[in-house]
């Protein structure tokens, strides 16, 4: 596992320390730390970097916010809760490719009959519909995980927020969120992480057109179309670099809430085993196995 | 806010639920309705179809670009998860039942090649394939795919193993059973649902994949379905295009919408299952 991982980074390290281009093979030369400077003084290379990070902070933002109202709509429904769940679960299971045609048809003029406007043909308006995309497939995954953080705070400390006379608002913002607070830092760790790399959206809808162009595509641009796995690599190099120092930043910020997620109440055995039978009732065959129901029993 | 009396609370949430609903499902409601538009109506801008055609379905079945693409796809998905789940079964085993070195690293080690940028071993596995032969070949995606595929299996595993009655492997074991007829004959089938969900996963990771896909193709002999799509719109008109786009993407969207239904609870228990399992 690590070395299909590690390895690749490694020798992905070591092509970013030379001049290599895959047109001119004959050029091939090491050349130090050349291509970071070439990279790190390019302005398309920080332009990449500012979409990438205006794509992560937006969508983040927004993906959390959806996802937190999303859960208290599954956790409160009473009424159709299965059709929402089940709806839920689509956009997560759909391949990014055809969410983001899916958007951009919506989006495209001609096509849809919710707008009139080219909203990929403007720098702003691309960047809102890659960001829709983006939020429709992750708000799913958000509020799942949400949700079943929210099953953990006990009601009576709703209740009680409720008597004190707390609104609705204030029992979500004031005692819900807080009480789930590092799980909250984990999906929204994860989903900032997820976010940088973004690639599958830009690439379907603008191919990188009007400003959009993320860091992933840069590198995929130099590496897979210019053949250049020197500067490419360079890119790839700078790109995990980034994503492992947000994430230990992130790991050093908020460590001792993380440290109480490892640490907090863990979910009783049992029920957890309740339910994956109940999930499947065939998962104890007690034909093919007579202490397992022994067991059951 | 005042408070709502029940009825107009419930109607409240009713509603609510509903705007949830139509939130997911539009997007892929919309490119049903494309998915069945002539060529000639699919600029009308309606919401449905006027002359609803299986025209565009009929286009893409008869297109080996799509139909080897599908083919492509289910090999690597299948191969992928059937590899990476009896890899991460057994290791997620010995992490939940065995003690050695190291052992608190591997799974944030594992977490960790979950988020990593794909598009940063893209060079060297484009470099390194095209040498051995493996560029533009099944495995050549397959191999990469196991790379982030037994992490999140083994991930998902974790969680259910960690649920199960050790004792019960013990019983079997004193009865006579050997180490690995315990495994077997008692481990497993408690993993099952388990197993099922990490195998669902991991075969949507490589299901879904564009990245790794474009990087490491270059023809139908092994182009997935995202590869195929995301390059579609360059070989034909724009009003051709957008209906087999729409019908093929429908075609690869409908088993998600089959494995939803069926395995609802399943698969939100395995995708929730790092939360509060600790």
């Amino acid at each position: 596992m690590l070395a299909v991982t590690a390895a690749p980074l490694g020798y992905a390290g070591w092509l970013s320390l030379q001049r290599y281009d895959l047109r001119f093979p004959d050029r091939r030369a090491f050349v130090g730390l050349g291509n970071y400077a070439t990279v790190l003084t390019s302005p398309t290379f920080w332009g990449d970097a500012a979409a990438t990070a205006t794509i992560t902070v937006v969508a983040v933002a927004a993906e959390m916010l959806l996802g937190a109202a999303v859960a208290v709509v599954l956790q409160r429904a009473l009424v159709g809760r299965w059709a929402v769940s089940t709806a839920v679960l689509l956009p997560a299971g759909t391949i990014t490719v055809v969410a983001a045609y899916a958007w951009q048809y919506m989006f495209t003029p001609e096509l849809s009959f919710l707008t009139d406007r080219a909203w990929l043909g403007e720098r702003w308006s691309s960047f809102a519909v890659v960001i829709a995309t983006e939020v429709w497939q992750a708000t799913p995954l958000v509020a799942l995980l949400l949700l079943a953080a929210f099953a953990q705070v006990p009601e009576e400390l709703l209740e009680t927020a409720r008597v004190d006379g707390a609104t609705a608002w204030q029992r979500l913002t004031r005692v819900l969120l807080p009480a789930v607070r590092p799980v909250v830092l984990v999906v929204l760790l994860y989903r900032i992480l997820d976010s940088i790399r973004v690639f599958d959206p830009v690439f379907v809808q603008t191919r990188g057109a009007n400003g959009t162009e993320t860091l992933s595509l840069l590198a995929y641009d130099q590496l897979v179309d210019r053949l250049n796995l020197g500067l490419g690599s360079t890119v790839s190099v700078l790109l995990a670099a980034l994503v492992a120092g947000v994430a230990l930043g992130f790991l050093v910020a908020f460590r001792s809430d993380l440290r109480q997620l490892s640490a907090g109440p863990a979910r009783d055995a049992d029920d957890f085993a309740a339910d994956s039978a109940e999930l499947d009732d065939r998962t104890l065959d007690p034909t093919a196995d007579p202490e397992a129901e022994l067991w059951r029993a | 806010m005042a408070r709502l009396n029940p009825r107009a609370a419930r109607a409240a949430w009713g509603a609510a639920s509903a705007l949830v609903v139509a939130y997911m499902l539009l997007p892929l409601l919309w490119l049903v309705s494309l998915s069945f538009k002539s060529p000639d109506t699919v600029t009308d801008e309606r919401p449905w179809p006027t002359h609803p055609t299986l025209e565009n379905y009929r286009a893409i079945f008869s297109s080996s670009l799509f139909t080897r693409a599908l083919l492509n796809s289910v090999l690597v998905a299948l191969a992928t998860s059937v590899i990476a789940v009896s890899v991460a079964t057994l290791a997620a085993y010995a992490l939940a039942r065995l003690d050695f070195r190291g052992k608190s690293l591997v799974l944030p080690l594992t977490l960790a090649v979950a988020v990593f940028p794909t598009v940063s071993i893209v060079g060297p596995l484009f470099d390194v394939w095209r040498r051995v032969g493996l560029y533009d070949t099944v495995p050549g995606l397959v191999i990469p795919y196991l790379s982030f595929g037994i992490p999140v299996a083994m991930w998902t595993l974790m969680a259910f193993f960690r649920t199960i009655p050790w004792e019960m492997e013990q019983v079997a074991e004193v009865d006579g059973a050997t180490r690995w007829q315990a495994f077997r004959r008692v481990v497993l089938p408690l993993a099952r649902p388990g197993v099922l969900t990490a195998a669902s996963v991991v075969f949507f990771f490589a299901w879904s994949d564009l990245i790794l896909a474009i990087s490491l193709t270059s023809s139908d002999r092994s182009r997935t379905v995202p590869v195929a799509l995301a390059f579609f719109p360059g070989e034909q008109r724009f009003s051709r295009s957008v209906g087999s786009i729409a019908a093929a993407a429908v075609v690869v969207t409908v088993p998600v919408v089959v494995a939803v239904l069926v395995f609802r609870r399943r698969l939100v228990a395995g995708l929730t299952a790092g939360v509060g399992a600790g």
